[in-house]
């Protein structure tokens, strides 16, 4: 009796995670409604962003969003998978828990901070250090265009890949020590050097893992709010210039939520509501992929 | 043959070189910041900044003794809602691991882990803020409240499933009822472990603004009402940071080294009682 | 099986091209640990080129680590490490400047559990090693490919589906590629890690057939628990027991004429 009692306890409190997605769904919905209603799919198509007409489109902001996502990625990708292969497979073993153990603390620093650092740290270095050789020799790629800020696209892309590349480390360097013994022994018995090995048997094996990882780190630089709002301008505006100001869809919830009423208010939670599903996607998508690793490739097919 | 070999196995060194460069580069930052955190924050600590208020727009002067305050009464706030939902879910978790409701609420655990905590804010929002009509510590509980769940959930899940069958044999053997079984022994067995995951989702919320913004707030004098708005650390780091003052800078210099070392100080304590645990054993 | 015999010629003849000579192995006072634990005290052993050599013994009695001795795979296991001298046509791959991986191109090796690459298709796992080598031309590939196919006597069940996956085998079939993927680089000596505990009788038989066939050319050491493979497939056997070598023999001398009591008492079944 009392079994089954504390089972019904346990099960509810597990489903809360089931009632807590679904309320979310429903208050964002609701609270979107007014703006869902008045502006529908051209939301995403327009550009106009008019408190006062009350006027709103959230194209800006889903260009920032995508691109700073795409320049971390771009960056946090390849040196992510270098950390991870450098710590599944080559690292010696004395060096590999320190390494990993950083790594956690990298991702453990709290946005704020990455923010703050960035503002006086990373900004006035971008400005002066990072930007003048990229125009000097880049400069004529309309992606290195106008008048280096610091403050812009190409920092909230470089500090997004700080913040995320811990996520693609410690979920690769996972799928990747998954990968059974016998598969790499398999290539060194054929005479494989480490690097072979690891090219021939332990990538192709641990592929769609390694992929999850890079969605989660997509959904967490799609979603992150504080550092980027404090660095990348803030400025409405869609440039191909990565020097150019800009904004994300998290960065003008954070900065118009408290002010705003009535349909700013709604478009507001509208492109929130948007962030959430387009993240909740990613983020099951990547666990997929993630889950799909551990069982190993061969069995997915036949 | 012979050629080919030696350009094989510099490829090798060159890869094993590239591999670690790219971890020295993954690395320099987290430095970087320790680094200017040390340099700006210690000169900018003093015993005013744990006992002031903030002081007036541009005065130089004044703490952040409200806003620590505030943000543990946030988190406890929190923990009210994150640890008995996540402990109690996540011994079903490890209970009935083969339900179909685990199989989901696993992944669903999962994927709100990864839910942009700016979107928990939201919801805080639009659920207790907009029906009480005013910001209050309250809300900023439930959205750090949220995304406790998850973290909590899932370490719980891993410690209970490494509770030995034996140990759960013995009592059902002495004919305590399972329920028993699991609150009695099983848990405790756990504890250790359990503690220790609910410390770093604890240290990991303490340090979150965005979910805060438009629900705790903040606030320049001091609060103890759950539904009014409340101070925080992080908001108050954000606040000054954002500011046009030199005084504010230094700071919110200070504040961040405090909630770094709070928040690291907490991963590195539990990560320090884990490996002695396994030593013990 | 009438056309047994017949595939036998074939089999060898594919296996010649292939190998071009076969090593001579001589072990001498070879140690092994897994941290503290140590699991071979001093075995020497010579095993002779072109013969089947088994190796029995009780499980965890060192047989396995042994054989991961002659190819220095026993060293990549964290905490393992090894001592003595292990002579491959007189020349020692412990010798300091000796490359592992080099060692490892001459001594191929084929594991308790099949693993072929799960990613690969049957071609690229019978082309792997080479392929690794740094081998691009694709008739040299064809070539080899369908010659170790054949060596592996699976040439015949596969050649119409070599796009197919690996894994898409069955056990035996893939306990195949896998000695297919072995030979296709040409090794002197391959090492079996009881190649058949997995498989069914009828796979089992065609594994040793395959280990008898190959032996025409290629020196093979194989480790087993099981008895009458040692009695079926070798021309020696050497006994194992709690990481000293007992006995070493002719494979019909230790199975009818044991000189030391242990192996006696090994092969008539009183422990182990």
């Amino acid at each position: 009796m009392g079994d089954r009692l504390f089972a019904h306890l346990l099960a509810a409190m597990a489903g809360g995670v089931l009632v807590i997605t679904a309320a979310m769904l429903a208050a964002l919905t609701v609270g979107a409604w007014p703006a869902i209603r008045k502006f529908g799919p051209a939301f995403f198509a327009s550009s106009a962003w008019d408190p006062v007409a009350g006027d709103f489109g959230a194209l800006p902001f889903i260009y920032g969003t995508l691109v700073s996502s795409a320049v971390a990625l771009g960056l946090a990708v390849p040196l992510g998978l270098g950390v991870a292969i450098f710590l599944s497979e080559l690292a010696p073993g004395w060096l590999r828990r320190p390494v990993g153990f950083l790594v956690e603390l990298l991702a453990a620093i709290p946005s704020v901070v990455y923010g703050l650092w960035g503002i006086f740290v990373l900004v006035p270095w971008v400005r002066a250090t990072l930007s003048p050789p990229l125009k000097a020799t880049l400069g004529f790629l309309p992606l290195f265009e106008g008048p280096p800020l610091g403050i812009g696209m190409l920092t909230a892309g470089l500090i997004l890949a700080i913040m995320v590349v811990p996520f693609i480390i410690a979920v690769s360097t996972e799928v990747m020590r998954a990968v059974p013994t016998s598969q790499r022994e398999a290539a060194l018995s054929l005479g494989a050097t480490v690097w072979e090995t690891t090219r021939a048997a332990v990538i192709p094996y641990a592929r769609s893992g390694i992929v999850g990882a890079i969605f989660l780190a997509l959904a967490r630089a799609l979603g992150e709010t504080m550092a980027v709002t404090m660095v990348v301008g803030n400025v409405p505006q869609i440039r191909a210039s990565l020097f150019a100001p800009a904004y994300t869809i998290s960065a003008v919830i954070a900065n118009e939520f408290a002010e705003a009423t009535d349909v700013h208010l709604a478009a507001l939670i509208y492109a929130g509501l948007v962030l959430f599903l387009v993240t909740l996607t990613v983020n099951i998508l990547a666990r997929l992929l993630v889950a799909r690793a551990g069982r190993g490739p061969g069995l997915i097919r036949e | 043959m012979s050629r080919s070999y030696l350009r094989r196995r510099w490829t090798d060194r060159l890869v094993a070189g590239v591999t670690f460069l790219c971890a020295v580069a993954v690395l320099t930052p987290l430095f970087l910041i320790l680094f200017f955190l040390a340099r700006t924050g210690v000169g900018a600590l003093n015993l005013d900044f744990f006992t002031h208020l903030p002081g007036a727009a541009g005065e130089p002067g004044g703490g952040m003794a409200n806003a620590i305050a505030g943000t543990l009464l946030l988190v406890g706030l929190a923990a009210l809602l994150g640890v008995p939902v996540g402990v109690l879910g996540g011994t079903f978790l490890a209970e009935y691991p083969t339900s179909r409701l685990a199989g989901v609420v696993r992944l669903l655990a999962d994927v709100m882990n990864g839910v942009p905590s700016i979107v928990m804010g939201l919801f805080a929002y639009t659920i207790l803020v907009l029906p009480l009509r005013h910001f209050s510590a309250a809300a900023g509980g439930l959205a750090l409240g949220i995304m406790l769940i998850p973290t909590v959930m899932r370490t719980t899940e891993e410690i209970v499933r490494l509770v030995p069958q034996s140990v759960r044999e013995a009592s059902l053997a002495l004919g305590i009822p399972q329920w028993r079984t699991l609150l009695r022994v099983v848990l405790p067995t756990a504890a250790g472990g359990i503690v220790a995951g609910i410390m770093v989702g604890l240290a990991r919320i303490a340090g979150e603004t965005a979910p805060l913004l438009f629900t705790a707030l903040g606030n320049r004098f001091w609060n103890w009402d759950p539904l009014q708005p409340i101070a925080a650390l992080p908001l108050q780091i954000f606040a000054y940071a954002v500011s046009p003052f030199e005084d504010w800078h230094r700071q919110a210099w200070a504040g961040a080294l405090v909630l770094v070392s709070l928040v690291l100080g907490i991963n590195i304590a539990t990560r320090a009682a884990a490996a002695r645990q396994v030593k013990l054993r | 099986m009438p056309d047994t015999t017949q595939a036998g010629v074939a089999v060898t003849a594919d296996a010649a091209v292939l190998i071009d000579h076969a090593a001579g192995i001589e072990a001498q006072d070879v140690h092994a640990w897994f941290d503290r634990l140590h699991v071979l005290r001093g075995v020497f052993m010579t095993i002779a080129p072109r013969r089947v050599t088994a190796i029995i013994g009780p499980s965890g009695c060192g047989k396995s680590t042994f054989l991961r001795c002659l190819n220095r795979m026993h060293e990549l296991v964290p905490g393992a490490r090894s001592s003595g001298r292990v002579l491959m046509d007189g020349d020692d791959i412990y010798a300091p400047g000796v490359d592992p991986v080099q060692v490892r191109r001459r001594v191929g090796m084929v594991f308790q559990k099949p693993n072929p690459f799960p990613t690969m298709s049957i071609y690229d796992n019978a082309a792997a090693g080479l392929r690794l080598a740094g081998e691009r031309d694709r008739r040299v590939l064809d070539e080899t490919v369908e010659r170790s196919l054949r060596a592996a006597a699976l040439w015949d069940e596969v050649k119409d589906r070599l796009g197919r996956p690996g894994t898409s085998l069955s056990g035996g079939q893939q306990q195949r590629l896998c000695i297919a993927r072995a030979l296709a680089v040409s090794p002197e000596v391959l090492l079996m890690d009881e190649p058949a505990s997995a498989l069914d009788p009828a796979a089992t038989l065609r594994i040793e057939e395959l280990a008898r066939e190959l032996a025409r050319q290629l020196t093979i050491v194989i480790v087993t628990h099981n008895m009458q493979q040692a009695a079926r497939v070798s021309d020696v056997t050497g006994f194992i027991l709690d990481g000293e070598l007992v006995e070493v023999g002719t494979t019909d001398q230790i199975f009818t004429r044991p000189r030391d009591r242990r192996t006696e008492d090994y092969i008539t079944g009183r422990f182990g």
